[in-house]
């Protein structure tokens, strides 16, 4: 059997808190993990993660927030997590998901923050019921149209067909499979890849939060059926056209370097997007995990936006 | 009956007719499931012919919880083909739009598509707009699951996503022709597809005649 090292490690990082409570709701048959930080009688901010991380990415964040006097409250996405694996996946299943956490823990307008997906799904669900959100902040999820290289109509039609082929071939494995297991390094030195700027302490706490210890190894939580990328007929800019209806004050959080992980949007972007009570402000020298890289920062952003500074 | 696996779905596909050749697949519409027996229009194919129940209708398995897309029906009838080996396909509606993914997605299984009008044939249009977020409610305890009719009926459709799909089965299959509009009632992405050059209009008859010898004629 292989080495797996550090299978009883206790893997700290300064900062990093677990939530002061966690519990499940049910979201129309599937259970959602959910994490709270702070006081249950403080009032609710709600944090929704990205795609293919998970409620404990904000182990350093929430607690920051908690500190400031917010009930803060987060879940893994379906799939995700300590959530269920479910039998289908689909932006509106996010959505009513997300919706059965909101009807669980506020009965009010509330503050929330979205990272990367979590703030597409933020915005969108602002759109459908924005009686729900006081505030609306999202942290580098706010798509733009896809970066298009030069390339030829006949290279564009290969390339999709391939994307496609290979989704499908994805989909015919999915019944019999399991996520690589690994060492807890070498699962944070692969997490690396697709995050290349968060420190591997931070990675390897993050497989102890986001993993779990098999036999074999350590492998993700994540649902094995879900797959990076994709295709479908969902265009980036639908996302941007909700931007300007929305109501609430909106805090848009955008950062300098480019990753995998980013859709690269630019302040530029969005020039004539932004809602008539919103503002963009981008962080000089971060990346897509802007919230992970300069915690404090954000923090601040989000208490001066709040009028709690 | 025979049950495929698909991730974590049981999925229905039913013998209706043996025979020698090429397999013709049936995919019904939403809401819909796989008919008791060959239809009429269908009565001159000379090989086998099978039927398929999407995830979540007739006896493929109800999943929980929602989040269908037309994507993942569409692997559902790739699982179909895995098993059937090359096949001609004939869908109604939702399983029109699926013949044409697939068409594309898996030019060289599929061996023509035909495309029938049926319920779910629209979907929900061409681009977004304003939605409700809406939990659909269990009125009956058999399929099809009320998620599936939800939404299903609200899967977006952009024209030129179904003409990109189209254009892979024209480039991709050998086939002369890898596509068939027998359907009326055209919704924005069906038009487009039928605009496509590879692309005829005809009777579902006409069309399965036209596919029963299909054979590349031109190399891919």
């Amino acid at each position: 059997m292989a080495d797996h090292g550090a299978q009883h490690e206790t893997v700290t990082y300064p900062g990093a808190r677990l939530p002061d409570r966690a519990y499940r709701v049910d979201a129309n048959g599937v259970g959602i993990a959910v994490a709270e930080w702070g006081k249950e009688d403080d009032p609710v901010l709600m944090l929704v993660h990205g795609g293919f991380d998970f409620a404990a990415t904000y182990d350093v964040f929430a607690p920051k927030i908690a500190n400031r006097g917010f009930r803060v409250v987060a879940w893994d996405q379906r799939g995700h997590g300590d959530s269920d694996h479910a039998h289908l996946y689909c932006w509106d299943a996010d959505l009513r998901d997300m919706r059965a956490v909101l009807d669980y823990v506020a009965d009010g307008p509330i503050p929330v923050i979205g990272h990367s997906k979590g703030g597409s799904l933020i915005v969108q669900m602002a759109d459908f019921e924005p009686h729900r959100f006081s505030h609306l902040v999202n942290i580098d999820g706010i798509p733009c149209k896809r970066r298009a290289p030069d390339i030829s109509e006949h290279d564009r039609t290969k390339m999709l067909a391939d994307e496609i082929g290979g989704w499908l071939d994805h989909r015919r494995q999915t019944a019999v499979a399991s996520r690589k297991p690994d060492t807890l390094d070498g699962l944070a030195k692969r997490r690396q890849r697709i995050n290349p700027r968060l420190s591997v302490d931070w990675l390897r706490y993050l497989v102890t939060r986001g993993g779990r210890l098999d036999a074999d190894g350590w492998r993700w939580k994540l649902d094995p059926s879900m797959r990076f990328g994709g295709f479908g007929p969902w265009r980036p800019e639908w996302a941007q056209l909700r931007l300007p209806g929305i109501g609430a004050p909106f805090l848009g959080v955008l950062v300098t370097e480019q990753e995998e992980m980013g859709w690269g949007t630019t302040p530029d972007d969005l020039a004539g997007w932004v809602p008539p009570n919103g503002r963009i402000e981008l962080v000089q020298g971060a990346g897509h995990f802007v919230h992970i890289e300069q915690p404090e920062l954000v923090l601040d952003m989000v208490m001066d936006f709040l009028g709690c500074a | 009956m025979i049950l495929l696996t698909h991730n974590r779905i049981q999925l229905a596909l039913h013998e209706l007719r043996c025979g020698d050749g090429t397999p013709l697949l049936l995919l019904h519409g939403l809401g819909e499931h796989s008919p008791a027996r060959t239809p009429d229009s269908a009565s001159a194919w000379t090989g086998p012919v099978y039927a398929l129940d999407f995830t979540g209708h007739g006896q493929s398995t109800v999943p929980i919880g929602g989040g269908y897309t037309a994507e993942v029906l569409m692997a559902d009838a790739d699982t179909a083909v895995a098993h059937l080996g090359p096949s001609t396909i004939v869908g109604r509606g939702l399983g029109g739009y699926i013949a044409v993914l697939l068409a594309g997605a898996r030019p060289a299984l599929v061996r023509g598509a035909v495309i029938e009008d049926g319920p779910g044939s629209a979907g929900g249009g061409p681009a977004p707009t304003s939605q409700v977020l809406s939990t659909p409610v269990h009125t009956m305890k058999s399929p099809p699951d009320p998620f599936a009719l939800y939404e299903l009926s609200k899967d977006i459709r952009p024209p030129d996503y179904a003409a990109n799909f189209a254009r892979l089965a024209v480039q991709h299959s050998g086939l002369d022709v890898p596509l068939a509009v027998a359907a009326r009632f055209r919704p924005a992405w069906l038009q487009a597809v039928a605009d496509e050059a590879g692309v005829v209009e005809c009777s579902v008859q006409a069309a399965l005649e036209l596919f029963s010898g299909a054979r590349p004629t031109r190399s891919r």
